[in-house]
């Protein structure tokens, strides 16, 4: 039984970068956008949020604490829309390719967080980037008194750090938001067919900006969990290692619903730390590749058997222009 | 009536710009704008050098004299551009059926650790050239296989090709650590790294570069004339524009995918082997290092014409040495290739825009009205 | 004053496309509580000018002025704003949503979408109209006259006191567009200020009461319709007095079946029978019409015979061409490469022209080679021969290009068809199916495609005409085969059956097959 409390809650908390980027995929998506950048705008989520706690430490002197925090999530956030609003700009302003202008958002966004994360370990005194201890700590699990004390549903439900609620929460608005709203209806009608929302007299270049940038702003603050959470606030190169890919497969596997996403992300999450909980007698290498390999499998699966409804909206990856003809 | 309220809310002006498709544009003026573009991207560029607190003009100086200055400089940036160009192919081959094989690095690694499997444990059993001949085949299959596994998936169930070639980056990469540390371990115990090959094994050198640049620059005229001038070559190019219209003309559509596919990862295959083979002389996971992806680029901005792909991924050489040069001298992070490139490329997808249309702005007031 | 009665007036309204001219110095008035009826043939001009009111396009140059005012019109909430609605001829609904969903889409109102309390709102608001919907039912299970009733619905939910329709009996049957009629009077009588735009002179005598007619991008006049007749109406949107009758030449006297389909059923990837048991027989020398609302079958119906679409049970008998004699074969299963290779000179001209039948970015010289690009020995292709049957081409169909190296997207409908069709036709088929061929054409193209489809009639070759213009069919045609969900409601003689009759057909697989002569 601990091993399966264990297991959750481990799969929970390395399951959360991935949560965040398939939610800010899934509202890009819906408005029609393919943005294949999410890797990139994870890598710029994360280096700008450990830039931004630092920024605060440096500014007044201090190891950090919880200011230091609040503005890595409002950098991560800031600069993920940053990348998303070039992409916006090229694919809706520009109407370029979204395939290519997404991989080269990939190429930039991962050059961006390198680049920038070796200046600023280059100038630090240490030669890495590194938060203080201050701020580390915001980024530990929390420890409710008595409701963490619950047992097995204490540790299940009250044992993980702020972002992994976030995330939770940006699930179950996003999905109040899409079914219940009207500027939720008006979204998912610009994503299935811009030129009937444009006759409604929708704005669909509004509509698309938007959700674009704050779905890019919702992955950067999954890139930014992977410097702050994962790598323990210091800078590691090629840190993001291809999860905002499989946070793009993960929109595929939860069917543009973000409530489903918390369940891929979950079972992913899983998968990348397996090799602690379940030990198979296999080589550890072999251990990360499963990830990859359920990827495809997911692929697969979900491909062969496609609905109407819970598919991906009709009009991404086509640009909208109403004067075409 | 709720009319009259409403009518003032509109307003009586001209928008202020408007977009109107160009109803034709001569080639100087398309090269005028990309060129524009181009020297915009290095301007960003050297805005990002100068926050940095260095001279911009020294900076790109310098990278020129990092890839140019001296014999061994210049040896270097064509190592560089080898893979690259040789990816290029791969991508835009795949590129214009519309197949979006950003997997090129899975399968250049499938390519080289089929060769490297050779070179390692049968380096013994054959004479050289043979070897390398062998060697070379393996690793062709190799990449071509690695190529045609999600092409069958997407000609038979549609499955979406892009994450499932990326998907195979990352488990032939897995792959390489696993061998690294496990079975082909040089020193059991020791530091996770693979043997240098034994000399029959490595590629020989014309005029200072391995013999790939000669073999790379023969596949560049094999695919443009592949994709220019063949029964193939038009099948990719129908299916590229409509499988429909593919299906019509009677074209077979599965098989051209898988076909393309596995010509496309055998080149990559091909790519693998020249790197392990002529550049690093053993496998490692840095064997693509992301030229797979830079590949794409180069593609794009050639417009999928291998001709002027010598010419883009030599400039991208260029910037990688250029931007390892600069790391020594300036402490500026290598990295900083990829930044640039990948500014680079927003700027010329952006432009195209502006070859295709052209901007009206609202006139002034004065004569607004009567015209 | 006079403005007061004007709902719209259009001045010197001009629109290019790159080098088109598509509208030219236009003026148009619409009223409150008439009808006026937009009439041209295809291309010249009148769903871009309507485009333009309901803030599509924006005009080069011009002034539009509603209700004594001037404004400009940037989008489509701009014409909304002025009360002005457009129903498309392609509905702009969303398919996965529902009929109230589409009706409240952009509008302003509570953040919290109340499913329950706006279906009752619309549901009332139709039955005021004597409409007949179920507000919280999808689109895509829609049936066409459904979703148009959807679009006036929603306009009228949005206030819309000047309706402009596209088109709007395109899709319908004649029983059907006698009800959007009605509904139309009603409105008018209502005191709303509706456009219909139309091409179908019969249309324009049947409901409106004014007409401008539109020619060539230009306003040629507006006429009472009262005052008018057919032939005037002719000629003003011709430009000519022409005789709008289509040659019909007599089939050979010795029916000669040449394809024979025997319940032939076919399944789409969602399970739903789109053919379901069709039979009927194409002679040499004839032209057989197919009619139908259009997703009846007519594109599985050519696409299975063609070898495109997977067929589940039935046989196609073709007469084979081979020495061995002319028997009946069955090419049920085979590939198009498959029935080329059994003799069958089958030539299809499909209804998707630059997403199907050609590649809209190649040239025409790479276009000519799509179905013969095989030929010849070797791993090359040849361009020479197709270059010259492009060059050939262009001079016998009058084909107006810039040449032969120019991009098909860059040619007007008309060349791209006759581009189509004469490629199809340099085959020599032995049997032709040619899918709503005149769709989009002007009267010009459109006769030249009748010519050159009766020409390969009297060389004897058979041939299958899935068409959506009733006229045109009961003309044209010599028998007329009448789709509805994807059944036969039946086979008729075309000089002995009237549109009405068809148009039941259209409705009512089972309805009684008298005059049938299959």
């Amino acid at each position: 039984m601990d091993v399966i409390v264990n297991l959750f809650c481990a799969a929970v908390l390395a399951g959360t970068p991935l949560l965040f980027g398939t939610l800010g995929e899934i509202l890009t998506e819906k408005s029609g956008n393919l943005n294949l950048g999410v890797e990139g705008m994870m890598f710029m989520g994360a280096i700008s949020g450990l830039a931004g706690a630092l920024f605060y430490e440096n500014l007044f002197s201090v190891p950090g604490g919880i200011p230091a925090a609040v503005l890595a999530v409002v950098f991560s956030f800031l600069f993920g829309m940053l990348g998303a609003l070039i992409y916006s700009f090229l694919t809706v302003t520009l109407r370029a390719n979204q395939n290519v202008t997404g991989l080269a958002l990939t190429i930039f966004g991962t050059g961006f967080g390198n680049f920038f994360g070796d200046v600023i370990g280059g100038r630090s005194a240490s030669g890495y980037a590194a938060v203080g201890a201050a701020t580390k700590a915001v980024f530990q699990n929390i420890r409710i008194p008595y409701l963490s004390d619950i047992p097995y549903l204490g540790k299940l439900l009250f044992s993980y750090n702020f972002l992994v609620y976030l995330g939770i929460a940006v699930a179950v608005t996003m999905a109040v938001f899409l079914n219940k709203t009207r500027t939720g209806l008006n979204l998912r009608a610009v994503g299935e067919d811009p030129a009937a929302a444009d006759a409604a007299g929708i704005n669909v270049t509004k509509y698309k900006y938007f959700a674009t940038c704050i779905g890019g702003g919702i992955c950067g603050i999954g890139g930014m969990y992977i410097s702050m959470v994962i790598c323990s606030g210091v800078w590691v190169n090629n840190c993001v290692s291809g999860m905002g890919w499989i946070a793009v497969a993960l929109v595929i596997f939860a069917t543009w619903s973000p409530s489903r996403a918390l369940l891929g992300s979950l079972v992913f999450g899983g998968l990348s730390i397996m090799r602690m909980y379940i030990p198979l007698g296999i080589p550890s290498q072999i251990y990360d590749i499963f990830p990859y390999l359920a990827t495809v499998i997911v692929l697969i699966a979900t491909g062969i058997r496609q609905s109407r409804e819970h598919a991906i909206p009709k009009s991404t990856g086509v640009n909208y222009f109403r004067e075409e003809r | 009536m709720n009319l009259i309220r409403s009518r003032s809310a509109v307003e009586k002006k001209e928008p202020f710009v408007r977009m109107v498709k160009r109803s034709g544009i001569t080639w100087r003026k398309a090269y005028l704008i990309r060129a524009l573009a181009l020297i915009c991207a290095l301007l960003t560029g050297a805005l990002i050098i100068l926050l940095l607190g260095h001279n911009p003009v020294s900076v790109y100086a310098d990278m020129i004299k990092g890839s140019f200055g001296s014999r061994i400089s210049r040896i270097e940036t064509i190592k560089i551009a080898i893979p690259l160009l040789g990816s290029s192919l791969c991508v835009a081959l795949a590129f214009k059926m519309k197949f979006w094989n950003i997997g090129a690095e899975g399968q250049i690694l499938a390519g080289a650790i089929a060769a490297s499997y050779i070179a390692l444990f049968h380096h013994q059993s054959m004479p050289g050239p043979l070897l390398l001949i062998f060697m070379f085949l393996v690793a062709v299959l190799a990449g071509g296989l690695w190529g045609l596994i999600p092409a069958v998936f997407k000609a038979r169930f549609n499955i979406n090709e892009t994450l499932f070639t990326l998907m195979f980056n990352y488990i032939a990469l897995g792959f390489i650590n696993y061998l690294q540390n496990g079975p082909w371990k040089e020193i059991p115990g020791g530091f996770p790294k693979i043997a240098m090959f034994a000399f029959d094994a490595r590629l020989p050198k014309v005029f200072g570069v391995h013999i790939g640049w000669i073999i790379v620059l023969a596949l560049v005229f094999l695919v443009y004339g592949y994709m220019k001038y063949t029964k193939h070559g038009y099948e990719i190019s129908v299916v590229g524009e409509s499988s429909n219209t593919a299906l019509y003309a009677g074209m077979n559509v599965r098989k051209i995918i898988i076909r393309t596919m596995f010509i496309s990862g055998a080149i990559a295959g091909l790519v693998g082997f020249m790197q392990v083979s002529g550049s690093d002389y053993t496998l490692t996971n840095y064997t693509a290092n992301g030229v797979g992806f830079t590949a794409i680029t180069v593609a794009w901005l050639s417009k999928l014409n291998p001709l002027i792909m010598v010419a883009v991924s030599a400039f991208l050489a260029i910037l990688q040495k250029g931007s390892n040069r600069i790391q020594t001298d300036f402490k500026i992070p290598a990295s900083a290739a990829s930044l640039l490139t990948g500014t680079i490329l927003f700027f010329m997808l952006g432009c195209e825009f502006f070859i295709t249309y052209k901007l009206i702005f609202r006139k002034g007031q004065k004569n607004g009205r009567n015209r | 004053m006079t403005d007061e009665l004007n709902a719209i007036r259009l001045m010197d309204i001009t629109k290019s496309f790159g080098d088109v001219l598509a509208n030219h110095n236009i003026s148009l008035d619409v009223r409150y509580g008439e009808i006026l009826a937009l009439l041209g043939e295809n291309g010249s001009g009148k769903t871009t000018l309507m485009n333009i009111l309901s803030g599509i396009y924006y005009p080069d140059s011009g002034h539009i002025i509603v209700g004594g005012e001037e404004v400009s019109i940037h989008s489509p909430k701009d014409a909304h704003d002025l009360g002005i609605g457009m129903i498309h001829q392609h509905f702009k609904l969303v398919d996965v949503l529902t009929a109230t969903e589409n009706i409240v889409l952009g509008l302003k109102g509570d953040a919290r979408l109340n499913r329950k309390d706006l279906n009752e709102t619309i549901g009332k608001l139709s039955a005021k109209y004597g409409f007949e919907i179920d507000p919280a039912k999808k689109i895509y299970n829609m049936s066409v006259s459904e979703k148009q009733t959807v679009e006036i619905i929603k306009l009228l939910y949005r206030g819309a006191e000047i309706l402009i329709l596209d088109e709007p009996t395109a899709v319908l049957t004649p029983q059907e567009s006698e009800k959007l009629f009605k509904v139309l009077r009603n409105m008018r009588n209502d005191g709303k200020a509706i456009v219909i735009i139309t091409h179908k002179l019969n249309e324009v005598l049947a409901v409106s009461d004014r007409v401008s007619i539109l020619r060539k991008g230009c306003s040629v006049g507006t006429v009472i319709t009262g005052d008018t007749n057919r032939q005037e109406l002719t000629e003003l949107m011709v430009g000519r007095a022409v005789s709008l009758e289509i040659e019909r030449p007599d089939p050979p006297a010795i029916k000669d079946a040449f394809l024979k389909v025997i319940d032939l059923t076919c399944v789409d990837s969602d399970g739903h029978t789109v053919l379901d048991n069709i039979s009927f027989t194409l002679n040499r020398g004839e032209i057989l019409g197919v009619a139908g609302i259009a997703g009846s079958g007519q594109r599985e119906l050519c696409e299975a015979i063609t070898g495109l679409y997977p067929i589940k049970g039935g046989a196609i008998l073709c007469r084979g061409e081979t020495p061995s004699g002319s028997f009946h074969e069955n090419i049920v299963g085979k590939t198009p490469t498959e029935i080329i290779k059994k003799g069958v000179a089958m030539a299809f001209v499909p209804e998707d022209r630059l997403g199907m039948g050609l590649v809209a970015s190649m040239d025409m010289v790479d276009n000519m080679m799509l179905k013969s690009y095989k030929n010849g020995k070797g791993p090359f292709t040849d361009r020479s021969t197709p270059k010259k049957m492009a060059e050939h081409m262009i001079k016998a169909l009058d084909i107006v290009t810039p040449g032969v190296f120019t991009p098909i997207s860059l040619l007007s409908g008309g060349n791209v068809q006759k581009v189509l069709l004469g490629r199809e036709i340099a085959s020599s088929p032995s049997v032709l199916l040619v899918a709503y061929p005149v769709r989009g054409l002007d009267i010009n193209s459109s006769y030249t495609i009748y010519d050159l489809l009766n020409e390969q009639k009297k060389k004897n070759v058979a041939i299958l005409y899935i068409g959506e213009d009733l006229d045109v069919l009961l003309e044209l045609c010599d028998r007329i085969m009448v789709l509805c969900g994807g059944k036969v409601s039946g086979i008729v003689d075309a000089k002995k059956t009237s549109k009405d009759k068809l148009g039941l057909m259209m409705v009512h697989a089972d309805s009684e097959k008298d005059g049938e002569t299959a």
